[in-house]
């Protein structure tokens, strides 16, 4: 099977800094990959550049950035607009067929027709998010890139928003998010990336990981810590 | 474009206390700032204690000048108010019902007629240092108004009394002949005596007497006309080099648009880009779905369109009290669009160099403001040095350039419309050059 996207020799430097270093990776179409690190890692670079708010320094994205649906770590959304000029306005920036067509289907999908009407700046965080994941659908993009989505959900929220992303995936729509929470990855991801100071120290299934880090339990969180002690990764911060 | 010009009008039909404060504060500052150029400084409320004796005159020869004409200048330079007494005077200063006292004493009759002591009147203030600075500016203004008219009133009389001693007449001086014959006949009545006078000392003496008559006579006309043209030795005569004169009405009222325009135009298009950083969505907009120039034109075309709008209304509704050229309207067009595109310009690499809305606001203000009145400071009114500076600054920023474009699309003043809005246009392109590097980094 083909890849739907392919990352090859990714970097990125701000200045000094060195944020990616060579990461290499392909994800297949439906596949759902998390990327996990500690701060400072570099995940929301990379997620940035495949959406194209940034510019590598060198290496190349397969995917061109319109095809990528991204929604970013803090919500990128107007206020002062309802949820669904919010939908309307980025539906009629990426040129969608029929807009307010595909804000109604957004709106069904993420569970918001009644609030379809309210201003942003009236809504919750977790509802916020939940327009902001929205908006990166709505241009139905074969590749989604979403940047810590479940951070501001409560649980009920987020498991409705990782069966809403599993429901996406199974459709063929390839997913890759960053987290800070490895029990997420190893609930909901097929693949698990590890980045550490701007390095891919990791590529594989969850359980892989657990394996690799030689703890002999379940828990991905412990391994996920075991495996970066471990790792001799650089230690030059990075942003 | 659309869709975004359609997004910020929403944004701003919901944000009606930032609206109208972004229109009603420049207006309101405009119209200040208008209203105090279109007047002259007001005539300051003086108390007057004139302590001369009623009916005191100076006598000039023969005439009489009243001391009331010194009074009557003074009056006419200040609003005045008539007290008895300097007590009651230095009483009305103390309590600021008046800003100032002039005390005319009674002995200035005797000291103006004569020869060696000058003539006082004293000026009583209070208050702080600005108000002495004003009270004595305006107060010296007025009194040297007064002196002049009473010295004229004064040389006139030195001028009768010279002209019936040339030409003959009554000078009606105590103690003087009814009938004078006049300096100026004199030779004539002595050449006709010289004549039947037989040669000899006397006809001399009587030649010499004539001599001296003639010249006399001369010069004591030439002394009359001396004494006429000291009244006002220096008459001022204007040429105005560039342009034509502007009504300082008129220009009040392109001072006020223009002002209006640059807040309105700079501070909408300022918060408009500061708004997309903080709002996180333009790194968004701009991953492919919004050109970064788009972005920046269609906020400085939005900011340039309310500008546009706000100044055409403004000239609109003060035209119904002050005569404008309605003929020039195409003109007023031209220099409120090209200004506001040149003020959105500036306002959109504020907003772009600044990360939030606040801080945009913030420094659009406070670069607005000083420009404004760094642009109206006229020559010579500060030094040389710190003038260039100021024309070098007002050059860089559009404030200046539309202030002149307007002024001459409704003044028909100097700089022409085209060199103006060309200037403008210019700087409308170096600024919006500015605000797209200045989103370069934006994500």
């Amino acid at each position: 099977m083909s890849a739907a996207l392919r990352v090859e020799a990714l970097s990125k430097s701000y200045g000094e800094l060195q944020a990616l270093r060579d990461v290499s990776f392909e994800l297949a179409p439906g596949e759902l990959a998390a990327v996990l690190g500690p701060n400072g890692a570099g995940k929301t670079t990379l997620l940035s550049i495949l959406a194209g708010a940034q510019q590598a320094s060198s290496g190349s994205v397969s995917v061109p950035a319109r095809d990528v649906g991204w929604a970013p770590q803090q919500p990128a959304l107007y206020s002062k607009l309802t949820v669904a000029e919010n939908l309307e306005l980025f539906a009629r920036l990426e040129r969608v067929g029929d807009p307010r067509a595909s804000v109604a289907a957004m709106l069904a999908q993420s569970g918001l027709q009644e609030r379809a009407g309210e201003l942003l700046a009236n809504l919750s965080g977790g509802n916020r998010q939940r327009v902001n994941v929205a908006i990166a659908l709505i241009g139905d993009p074969p590749v989604l890139a979403l940047d810590e989505p479940s951070a501001s959900l409560d649980p009920a929220q987020r498991e409705r928003l990782w069966e809403f992303v599993a429901g996406l995936a199974r459709g063929g729509t390839t997913v890759i998010f960053s987290t800070h929470g490895p029990g997420e990855a190893q609930r909901h991801a097929d693949r698990v990336l590890v980045l550490d100071a701007g390095r891919l120290t990791f590529d594989g299934a969850p359980a892989a990981l657990i394996a690799a880090a030689g703890g002999g339990g379940q828990d991905l969180e412990r391994a996920l810590v075991c495996f970066l002690a471990a790792s001799e990764a650089p230690t030059d911060p990075v942003p | 474009m659309i869709s975004l010009l359609r997004k910020d009008l929403l944004i701003l039909r919901r944000s009606r206390l930032t609206v109208a404060l972004l229109v009603l504060y420049p207006v309101a500052i405009a119209l200040l700032i208008g209203f105090a150029l279109s007047r002259s400084p007001g005539k300051p409320h003086v108390a007057v204690v004139d302590e001369t004796p009623p009916g005191q005159t100076v006598q000039i020869g023969g005439r009489q000048v009243s001391v009331s004409a010194y009074v009557d200048g003074l009056f006419a330079g200040v609003q005045a108010s008539r007290v008895r007494t300097r007590a009651q005077a230095t009483a009305e200063v103390r309590s600021a019902k008046v800003i100032a006292a002039v005390v005319i004493p009674p002995d200035i009759v005797s000291k103006v007629s004569s020869d060696t002591l000058q003539a006082e009147v004293e000026v009583i203030y209070n208050g702080n240092a600005l108000e002495q600075s004003l009270v004595s500016s305006q107060l010296r203004s007025a009194l040297a108004e007064a002196n002049l008219g009473f010295s004229e009133q004064i040389q006139r009389a030195a001028a009768q009394v010279i002209a019936v001693l040339l030409h003959g007449g009554n000078l009606g001086a105590l103690g003087a002949p009814s009938s004078f014959v006049g300096l100026e006949h004199l030779p004539a009545v002595l050449e006709r005596v010289i004549a039947r006078t037989p040669p000899g000392r006397e006809r001399s003496s009587l030649e010499e007497v004539a001599g001296f008559a003639s010249f006399a006579a001369q010069n004591l006309g030439l002394s009359r006309r001396v004494l006429t043209s000291i009244g006002q030795p220096i008459k001022i005569r204007t040429t105005l080099l560039d342009g034509r004169r502007t009504p300082l009405d008129t220009f009040a009222v392109v001072v006020a648009v223009t002002i209006s325009m640059m807040f309105l135009a700079v501070l909408l298009a300022a918060g408009g880009v500061a708004l997309e950083r903080e709002e996180h969505a333009l790194a968004r907009l701009i991953r492919g779905l919004v050109p970064r120039e788009l972005l920046l034109a269609e906020k400085i075309l939005l900011s340039a369109a309310c500008a546009f709008a706000v100044g055409l209304a403004m000239l609109a509704g003060i035209g119904a009290f002050v005569p404008l050229d309605w003929s020039r309207i195409g003109q007023w067009l031209a220099a409120l669009a090209c200004g506001g595109l040149a003020f959105g310009a500036l306002g959109v690499a504020i907003g772009a160099l600044a990360r939030e809305v606040r801080a945009a606001s913030l420094l659009a203000f406070l670069l607005s403001l000083p420009l404004a009145f760094l642009a109206l400071v006229p020559a010579g009114a500060v030094g040389r040095g710190f003038y260039d500076a100021i024309g070098v600054i007002s050059f860089v920023f559009p404030f200046k350039a539309a202030l002149q474009a307007l002024d001459a699309a409704v003044n028909g003043a100097r700089p022409a419309l085209p060199g103006a809005v060309a200037h403008l246009l210019v700087l409308g392109v170096a600024f919006a050059a500015l605000g797209r590097l200045g989103l370069r980094r934006a994500s």
